[in-house]
This record gives structure tokens, sequence and C-alpha cells, in this order.
């Protein structure tokens, strides 16, 4: 019977090889060894180009371009942080506290505001902060407060929006690996005596900590490469370091310090994975799977 | 704690409010977007003057509704274009990938699956720039030694197409290959053994048992199609997709047009995603 297989295997595999193939190679592996390329070429002051590490200097040595780096990286693991403190409670409320019954309707309620678009969310909570926004009209309306207050384009409404924006992800890796936990070990836990942080601490979230490591990598990802949230929430002095590659490539025009920006952010977001790995103890391998 | 557990009464209402916040802030946005299309009122906001259809059908000259709207019209219709052809491409591309890496055994095939999944870890932003840069490089290269202009290496939409299905396909090979691991092979075995080629094989054993994945993966990839923003945001020429003309109207502080736009994508996009629920709900009872 495997032989029988074996022997049809040739023809097989060059018709399902192929396509993949050319997927991988002209679209991914190719475009990015040619922005690796772009990023060390440059042109020097007699209008010479030649290779250079000219563009990966400037990032080190214009504290504007550094420091919108290190903005995005600390948000994005602020971000990470606020979703996992409200992740976690709601993946324990829909897999242990509610009945069966609800849990079908909650499990789809969670996931139905992230088939809408990440754009049409942001306009959601820029009509619901902005100065002539529904919160300003109705506390006025209330008598409240009087004068219309600007709660968009600043750190916090950016925060509500990435919050709000990649919740989902955190959750649906959390509800999986809370799943698996038996009631019966938070049971014995709690007939022993345990508290309720007790529990928390000792037995659900080590058990979690699976799915715990490869939400928040999600996210992060997610967070770090995002676009549209910083550029409509944020304020003026919020940019987020997408923003400086769509600066350097879209109106500076400097396609080669846009290219190092972008494996700048690879490699400072792939570092900050692995740190995050390396404290907790995980592996990426059981993470991901 | 849990169900099988006794609770304070303060535990549970505590419980319960949480989630009705959690609820409340996760819809509040979207119910407000909604009702906001139907106002009659010229801004995106309150007071409540009134229901009206105008937004949506409004002839002008005062209010000029969605329908009449032409480049709103236009960049769905383009959208529709774009997210037509991801889903064709990347389906196709990603059943042989399921193929690939679920029935066949090949030198680095771990180091594929990698590179497979890769797309979908990489940011859009990222991607987008480095198919840019490539797709530049290969016209220069292309003109300068045979001479041939190629335009459609410069930005437009097809370069969006093939730029969304690097990592749409990516998705849709994830569905698909989580139904050929259920897939019991012996099945196969027999119609190898009843004189069956692999091609007959596939065709009418596999690819029929794959059928409601492979429509499903579709279905993911005409959604994240349409609403791509970050890796189209760079591919674009003169003709924005929905996503890019929104941005840009969004910026600008928005309209009750954006609004009746949101309207209309949150019911398509409803309608998809419940067919795609009940198709693998279907499917999966079988």
């Amino acid at each position: 019977m495997m032989n029988s297989r074996k022997r049809k295997i040739g023809w097989g595999f060059v018709i399902f090889f192929t396509p993949v193939f050319l997927w991988l190679a002209l679209l991914f592996v190719l475009p990015h060894l040619e922005l690796l390329r772009l990023s060390f070429l440059g042109t020097d002051y007699y209008g010479k180009s030649g290779v250079t590490l000219e563009n990966y200097a400037a990032f080190f040595k214009e504290p504007a371009y550094w420091m919108t780096c290190a903005r995005t990286a600390v948000y994005s693991i602020i971000v990470t942080l606020i979703i996992l403190m409200i992740a976690l409670p709601m993946a324990f409320y829909i897999t242990k506290v509610v009945g069966l019954r609800v849990r079908g309707l909650l499990t789809l309620m969670i996931v139905v505001p992230f088939w809408v678009s990440v754009l049409i969310r942001v306009y959601g909570w820029m009509i619901i902060l902005r100065e002539s926004g529904i919160i300003n009209r109705v506390l006025i309306g209330l008598g409240i407060w009087k004068t219309p207050l600007e709660m968009l384009y600043n750190d916090a409404s950016l925060m509500v929006g990435l919050v709000h924006t990649n919740l989902l992800f955190m959750l649906v890796p959390i509800i999986g690996v809370m799943d698996s936990l038996d009631n019966s070990l938070i049971e014995a836990g709690s007939n022993l005596g345990a508290g309720k942080l007790m529990i928390w601490w000792k037995i659900i979230i080590p058990h979690c900590m699976t799915g715990i490591m490869s939400g928040s990598i999600i996210v992060f990802m997610l967070v770090t490469g995002s676009y549209i949230t910083p550029a409509l929430m944020g304020g003026k002095n919020s940019q987020w370091f997408t923003q400086q590659i769509y600066n350097q490539f879209i109106i500076a025009f400097n396609w080669n310090q846009g290219a190092a920006f972008g494996f700048l952010l690879l490699a400072i977001s792939s570092l900050i994975v692995w740190v995050a790995l390396r404290i907790t103890g995980q592996k990426l391998g059981e993470v991901v799977k | 704690m849990i169900r099988t557990l006794p609770t304070t009464r303060t535990y549970r209402i505590g419980f319960g409010v949480f989630a009705a916040a959690y609820f409340l802030f996760l819809f509040a946005p979207l119910v407000i977007v909604g009702v906001l299309a139907f106002n009659d009122s010229m801004f995106p906001s309150l007071p409540w003057y009134g229901f009206t259809l105008d937004w949506f059908i409004g002839k002008g000259p005062k209010k000029v509704g969605l329908f009449y709207n032409p480049m709103n019209m236009m960049a769905i219709l383009t959208s529709l274009r774009v997210a037509l052809g991801v889903s064709l491409l990347s389906t196709v591309v990603g059943t042989c990938a399921a193929f690939l890496f679920e029935q066949e055994e090949f030198r680095f095939k771990r180091l594929f699956y990698l590179l497979m999944i890769a797309p979908m870890v990489v940011p859009g932003v990222i991607l987008g720039i480095s198919i840019l840069s490539f797709a530049n490089s290969l016209g220069v290269l292309l003109e300068q030694s045979l001479g041939i202009d190629l335009r459609l290496l410069s930005p437009g939409l097809l370069l969006v197409t093939f730029g969304q299905s690097t990592f749409i396909t990516t998705f849709v090979t994830l569905v698909i290959i989580a139904r050929l691991k259920k897939f019991d092979r012996t099945l196969e075995d027999a119609a190898y053994n009843l004189g069956a080629t692999r091609l007959e094989v596939i065709w009418h054993i596999t690819l029929k048992y794959l059928r409601p994945s492979i429509i499903g993966g579709a279905a993911v990839a005409f959604l994240l199609s349409f609403e791509n923003f970050n890796t189209t945001l760079f591919l674009i020429g003169s003709k924005p997709t929905l996503p890019i003309a929104l941005f840009a109207q969004i910026r600008d502080g928005g309209s009750p047009v954006v609004n009746a736009v949101s309207v209309l994508l949150m019911f398509s996009m409803s309608v998809v995603a419940l067919g795609n629920l009940y198709l693998s709900r279907k499917s999966d009872a079988q």
C-alpha cells in the first residue's frame, strides 16, 4: 500500500511544490533579500552610490528615529500587558464561571466585532472621543462640564484604540489553554484552603503559560506593526515607527533609509519576543503550537 | 470560584459587571458608527435630528448618499476586484501548499514549513515595502537589459493583489491543512487498490472531502483582502481600494457617508462570516 503511494510521488510533488515555491520565492524571500540589499546602499556627498552602513548608523545618530522606535516598543509592551490583564479574567469567566449555554453566546459575541475592519472600529472611537464627539455632547448636555474636552489624539486614546483592536488575539489562545485546565485541580486547591489569588498564581497561570505567551507574541507583533490606529488616534508626538517607514518610503522617497528601518523594526521586535520567552522560560516551539 | 464551587454573591456580581463592561467597550464604537449613519445631520455626531436614509440614497443637493458618491462606489468596486483575485490566487496556491505539507515528504520540509508561516508573522508594512522594492528593481532590470517597460510592475492593482496574497495564502493554507489532518488516508489507499491514479484520487476523494475548508479558506481570504490596509498602502497606484479611500476621509474627520459605508461593510461582512460559520458547522456535523 505504501509503495503504491510512494511510486506516484514524482509528478504530484512537482505540481504541489511549484506554485508554493514560486509564491515563497517571488513574493517573500526575494523581496526581503532585495530590501536587505537596499538597506545597505546609499549615496555619498558626491552623488556616488555604493555599499554603506550609513542607513543603520543614521538610526542611532538621529534621536527622532530611535526614540520613535523605543516609544513604539515600550508602548507595545504596555498595550500587551493591559490586554493580558483584561483577557485573563475574561477567558476565565467564559471557560469556568458561566454556564455552558451562555458560553457559546459569549464566545460568538467576543469574535463578532473583529469581523469589522480596524478602520471602522477606530473611526467609532474617534466619533466617541473627539472634541465634538459623543462623550462631550452627552456630558455637556447633562451639564456635567461646560467646555468640550479633546480626548482624542493623545497617548491614552491611542492605548484605547490599540487595546480594542487587538484583544481577540490574546483571548483566543488563552481560552484554548484554560479550557484544558482540569476543574478538579481548582476544586482541590480550594478544598485545601487556598485563596483565590493563590489558586490563580499557583494553578491557573502556570497552566496557561503557553497560551499567555503565544497570545502575547501575536498581540505584540500586531501592535508594533500597526499603522491605522497610531496614525488616526495618536497625538502629534506619539508617532509610531511604522509611520517613520512610511515617511521614508513615500514622502522623503529615501527607500534605502526606509528599508533599514524595516529591518530594524523586525530585528527589535524579534529581540523583544526572544527576551520575553527567555524570562518566562518558554520555548518558541511549544508556544507556536 | 468556578461553576462547581460555591461562590459569594459579590463574586458573581463582580464578574458580571466586568463582563458587561467588557462588552460595552467592545461594541460601543461599532454601535455608534452604525447608528449615526441614520442621523439626519450633516456631521457624524450627536445631537440626534431624526432618522433618515439620505446618507445611503440621498441624491443631493444637500445630502449626497453613498450610492451617489462616485469615489466610494469606485473604491468598493476596486476592493471587490482585488479581493476576488486574491481569494482565487491564494486558494489555489494554498490548496497546493496544504497537499505539499500534509502528503509529501521532501528534504528541508521543516524549513519550508517555517518559511510558509513567516508571511503571517512579518508586519504588513514590511511586506508592503519589500514587495514594492522588489517589483521596482525587477522592472528597472527588465527595462535596462531587455528594453521592455513592464507597467504591471509599478504600483497598482496587480501588485496589490500579489502583495496581499503573500500573507493571505498562509491563512488559507492553515485552514485547509487543519481539515486535511483529519482526513482518513485509508480512503485513498482503498481507491489506489481499486486502480485509481493519484489524480483521480485527489480529484474524486480528497478535494471533495476538502471542499468546505476550501470554500472557508476562500471566504477568509476575501475578508482579509477586503479590509487590508498596511500592505496595500505601499503598493497602491492611482486607484485606491476602499480601506485606503476610507482612511483619507476618516483622517479628515469623517462624514455620515463614511458611516454609511461602515454599515454596508458591517452588514456584508456579517453575511459572509455567518454563511461561512454555517457551512463549517454543517461540514463538522457530517
